[in-house]
């Protein structure tokens, strides 16, 4: 078992891990964040994306250890003070989920690309979520609520 | 789009773009998957799989996994052999229907690749997939039957016991059945004086692939033993395990809470969930199992699988005269829950739009030792939309004649509906041509065409292709006395109930099971037109039998056109029960009362009463007029008369980069008639989503068995779900003639866009390779395929085509010279 201390959406934890737990497995299993979910495992659709020390990551990628001493925000911690998120708030506009598994890492996912870039033209959106995988959408309306998200911040 | 616009009076609500109701909690996190769920004591599963496509279990010793830390307990099938139950088939498509018995653990055989022969139940789930490594299975290899059409000639056997891979023989024959002629005599017409289309097409197999693995989780702690289930059929679950394990169905309480897509793929009862049923009445314990990517992708139902030989008799001025279609299908290595019956709901669909006056159909379904196939969004109707529109594109272009026009020559004219089809079927209602004009325009075909022409003839090294497809299909399954006709084990009726709160909110019981089709929000809707209350008046609630005690589920696009026809219902008899109370509260005949907006009003007059405030007096029941009982509340349970005909005309354009065989989607353009729209967000997200799939069987997806019969496409990594960067933006419209046999004039559209999609971009594709003599590129069209195809100078693919159909020694090995 290896200490580790991390802050997660705000609230500082410590815990003992085994050291061959992932990220993901801890949020959800240990701190009860079952926002964040597990949709694969080979690290190829993306649904388990957070923020570690405010940059995208999926969480079945990273060891809990790994996040010793840094911030980890998950869905549950992006919106603040009961305000959406822009991003959160442009998905429900544009319809840009259905069964909603992929939602908490396509939104987290998406609020990095515009981090990096806040103008992102279509294809810019659409290499920048390449790295998760969505079974309902068609990816239409996700795209056109990162495009609403992007006009909204200006 | 905005919300603000009123609406015409007392439909305020239906066509109207609501923001779903159920984004709340799922764009925040705040969601309820089963593998979310954690209970007291909860033990943990991992199966055990088989590595081998066909084995005999000689031995497995389970002593090291049982001494492993923190482990329970290892079953073997042999452990549970007369208590673990068996899985159903609920559609025995012929009376004499061979199908082996299908245990939850393989007891001394397996029979695909990823068959569980253990499983190992430990206090947490990684312990569990610890210890399940130590099992030590002994196998002995048997023989696998895995090419399909060697299975079916039973060289080797799936299940040597039972003496053939030969499940069920399905005929369906216009001749005999009364609705058309004779296609022997059709094709040997076209043979001498007409045209003859004879092509061989291939329905490769398919994986569901849900972002939400399946996940159950039994709690057998209570009076009634609860299952959670990553399903789209809590009802149906609950009635299989009542008839299969014993315990009484009045015991059973099953939840399918949030549950992350579906697609068909979750219409099933699992081996899995009877192996934690089975491990929590074992233990006493509540147990979970989730399962992983790859399991899901190896042991989930794999959808489509067949070889389509099909044959299309025309006259020489493109009138089409017979059509017959002989199947093969894929079963995989059990017959699943509908099983053989996915390719019998394409039967009916073989013949389209379009005014064939003979039709032959007939499915040999198979047993091989792969994964079993069960339905896969549009179950039946892809596999026949797909080959009618190829078909009619290779008519079109043996003519010399654009394929649009080869369509409106052969297809249901508007004015002859309701038409009642060759395959026996009555559309009630469409528009092909009003359709056709919009996506024509929207897409500039024209235009378009042109630009092919020119970059044929300038030998530019990217060609254009134009595909068409001008689908129908038939869902909202079913109306139950036609499912008894066809043998199937159950009906196809839908329940709902409306219970009227006396603070005047609403709650809505319905028994369809949505995973993702916003039924909260669009019932909301119903809802609140039907009863004149507001949209956010109105709770729908769902999915948990001790609350849904009643419903058939979600699948096959019928949760809308029979679920919301069943709603309509219930809310209409809440308004007739509430008459007599309102014309006693307003000291008047009953016959005076209108119900209008929400309020019961006295004919002539402007006295009224809110329907609220009549839920608020049946409450008190202080001031009922005699012999009323004290409640607004109703429910109706409606058997649909018809199934639904949704169509549309897309229309695909792609690029061809002939040096590489690369394919880019240019534009595609889909225009659907869904009847009337409830919420136009909804309808278009469905279609996008259709869509993409479809375009995914077309370009990317294909479940790959390698010689020895595993899966080498088990996971993300080599099955190809399309990605953002695949897929391009889609340009959508509608055209609406309303269903004439519901009351809202609803169509279903979940499937529609998958349907539609897949020959509008094979067609687009073979199209852009016409110039090389391509009549054929079997899917996925890889670039590889493609660039094979321009090569081969239209050879290889589309060897099948040139053969004689009906000469049986010509088709024995026609699939080795197609392109792999």
């Amino acid at each position: 078992m290896t200490r580790i201390n991390v802050t997660v959406d705000g609230v500082s934890y410590s815990d003992d891990v085994e050291p061959r737990t992932l990220l993901v497995h801890y949020l959800r299993e240990r701190l009860g964040k079952t926002g964040t979910v597990v949709g694969c495992d080979t690290s190829n659709c993306g649904a388990c994306t957070v923020h570690l020390d405010g940059q995208s990551v999926k969480s079945c990628n990273v060891l809990a250890v790994q996040a010793d001493g840094r911030a980890v925000t998950t869905i549950e911690g992006l919106a603040q003070d009961g305000q959406l998120h822009a991003v959160q708030q442009a998905f429900h506009e544009c319809h840009a989920l259905q069964c909603g598994f992929c939602t908490p890492g396509m939104i987290m996912q998406a609020v990095d690309l515009l981090n990096e870039n806040p103008n992102p033209s279509e294809e810019e959106i659409r290499l920048g979520l390449e790295g998760n995988l969505c079974r309902c959408t068609g990816y239409h309306n996700i795209v056109r609520a990162v495009q609403t998200a992007a006009g909204g911040a200006q | 789009m905005t919300v603000t616009e009123a609406p015409a009076e007392g439909t305020r609500e239906i066509g109207n773009a609501r923001r779903r109701k159920e984004d709340q909690r799922l764009i925040t996190g705040r969601t309820k998957w089963t593998d979310n769920i954690q209970l007291p004591g909860m033990l943990h599963l991992a199966m055990v799989r088989s590595p081998f496509a066909h084995a005999k279990i000689t031995g497995i010793d389970t002593s090291a996994a049982k001494t492993a830390p923190n482990v329970v307990a290892v079953l073997t099938g042999k452990d549970v052999a007369e208590e673990q139950g068996v899985l159903a088939n609920a559609w025995p498509i012929t009376a004499d229907q061979v199908a082996p018995v299908h245990p939850p653990i393989a007891v001394d055989r397996a029979t695909f690749a990823g068959e569980v022969v253990a499983v190992v139940i430990a206090r947490s789930a990684a312990e569990a997939r610890d210890a399940a490594e130590l099992v030590d299975v002994d196998y002995e290899e048997l023989p696998a039957a895995l090419d399909l059409k060697e299975a079916a000639e039973d060289k080797v056997l799936a299940h040597p016991d039972l003496g053939t891979n030969k499940s069920a023989l399905w005929v369906f024959n216009s001749a005999d059945a009364g609705t058309g002629g004779n296609v022997e005599e059709a094709i040997d017409e076209a043979r001498q004086n007409g045209v003859l289309i004879e092509r061989e097409y291939r329905q490769q197999r398919l994986i569901p692939a849900f972002m939400e693995p399946r996940s159950v989780v039994v709690d057998p702690t209570g009076e009634q033993l609860t299952m959670w289930s990553a399903t789209q059929i809590p009802h149906i679950l609950r009635y299989l395990l009542a008839a299969t394990t014993g315990v009484p169905e009045s015991k059973i309480r099953v939840i399918a809470p949030d549950v992350g897509g579906g697609f068909g793929g979750k219409l099933q009862s699992t081996p899995e969930e009877w192996i934690t049923w089975l491990a929590a009445r074992r233990t006493g314990k509540p147990v979970k199992y989730t399962e992983t990517r790859s399991e899901s992708l190896m042991a989930g139902h794999h959808g489509r699988d067949q070889w389509q030989r099909l044959t299309l008799a025309a006259t020489k001025d493109g009138t089409v005269t017979g059509l017959k279609v002989d199947l093969l299908a894929d079963l995989g290595s059990y017959v699943s829950l509908v099983g053989g019956g996915v390719p019998v709901l394409g039967a009916f669909m073989f013949n389209a739009i379009y005014k064939f006056p003979a039709y032959h159909f007939q499915v040999q379904t198979v047993l091989t030792n792969k994964t079993w196939t069960d339905a896969y969004r549009g179950a039946g109707r892809p596999e026949a939309t797909f080959a009618i529109e190829r078909l009619m594109d290779e008519l079109a272009d043996e003519l010399g004649v654009d394929p649009l026009e080869i369509r409106e020559k052969n297809w249901i004219k508007h004015e002859e509906f309701p038409f009642t089809t060759v395959a026996g079927l009555e559309y009630d209602s469409g528009n092909y041509e009003a359709a056709t004009a919009k996506a024509r325009e929207l897409f500039g075909y024209d235009e378009l065409r042109a630009e092919q022409k020119r970059r044929r003839e300038s030998g530019d090294p990217v060609q254009l292709g134009i595909g068409v497809s001008t689908f129908t299909e038939m869902c909202g399954l079913a109306p139950s006395r036609v499912l008894g006709q066809l043998s199937y084990g159950a009906g196809g009726w839908e329940h709902a109930s409306v219970r009227m709160l006396p603070t005047g909110k609403v709650e809505v019981v319905t028994g369809t099971s949505p995973h993702g089709q916003g039924h909260e929000t669009a019932w909301s809707q119903i809802v609140a037109d039907r009863l004149g209350v507001a949209f956010e008046d109105v709770e729908v609630l769902h999915g948990d039998t001790q609350i849904s005690h009643k419903g058939l589920d979600s699948y096959g696009s019928r949760s809308l056109v029979v679920g919301g026809e069943a709603l309509v219902r219930a809310a209409d008899k809440v308004v007739e029960k509430a008459k007599p109370i309102a014309a006693h509260l307003l000291e008047a005949s009953v016959d005076d009362i209108e119900f209008k907006d929400g309020t019961f009003g006295v004919r002539g007059t402007d006295k009224g009463v809110a329907i609220g405030e009549l839920a608020a007096a049946a409450f008190t029941g202080h001031n009922l007029p005699d012999g009323v009982e004290p409640t607004l509340d109703s429910d109706a349970t409606y058997d649909p008369v018809n199934f639904s005909y949704p169509h549309g005309t897309h229309l695909c354009a792609v690029e061809i980069d002939t040096e590489t065989g690369g394919v880019k989607m240019r534009k595609y353009v889909a225009v659907d008639d869904v009847g009337v729209v409830v919420n136009p967000l909804i309808v278009e997200g469905q279609v996008h989503g259709g869509l993409v799939q479809g375009i995914a069987q077309a370009l990317w997806e294909e479940a790959v068995h390698d010689e020895f019969g595993t899966l080498v496409s088990a996971s993300f990594v080599d099955y190809l779900v399309p990605t953002a960067a695949d897929t391009i933006s889609f340009d959508l419209d509608h055209t609406s003639t309303p269903s004439t046999t519901n009351s809202l004039g609803t169509k279903g559209v979940g499937e529609a866009g998958t349907i539609a999609s897949t020959p509008a971009v094979v067609n687009a594709v073979v199209d852009a390779l016409r110039p090389w003599g391509v009549h054929d590129v079997r899917m996925p069209c890889t670039p590889e395929r493609i660039w094979k195809a321009i090569q081969g100078g239209g050879k290889e693919p589309t060897e099948g085509e040139a053969m004689p159909h009906f000469d049986e020694s010509a088709v024995a090995d026609r699939s080795k010279g197609a392109v792999e």
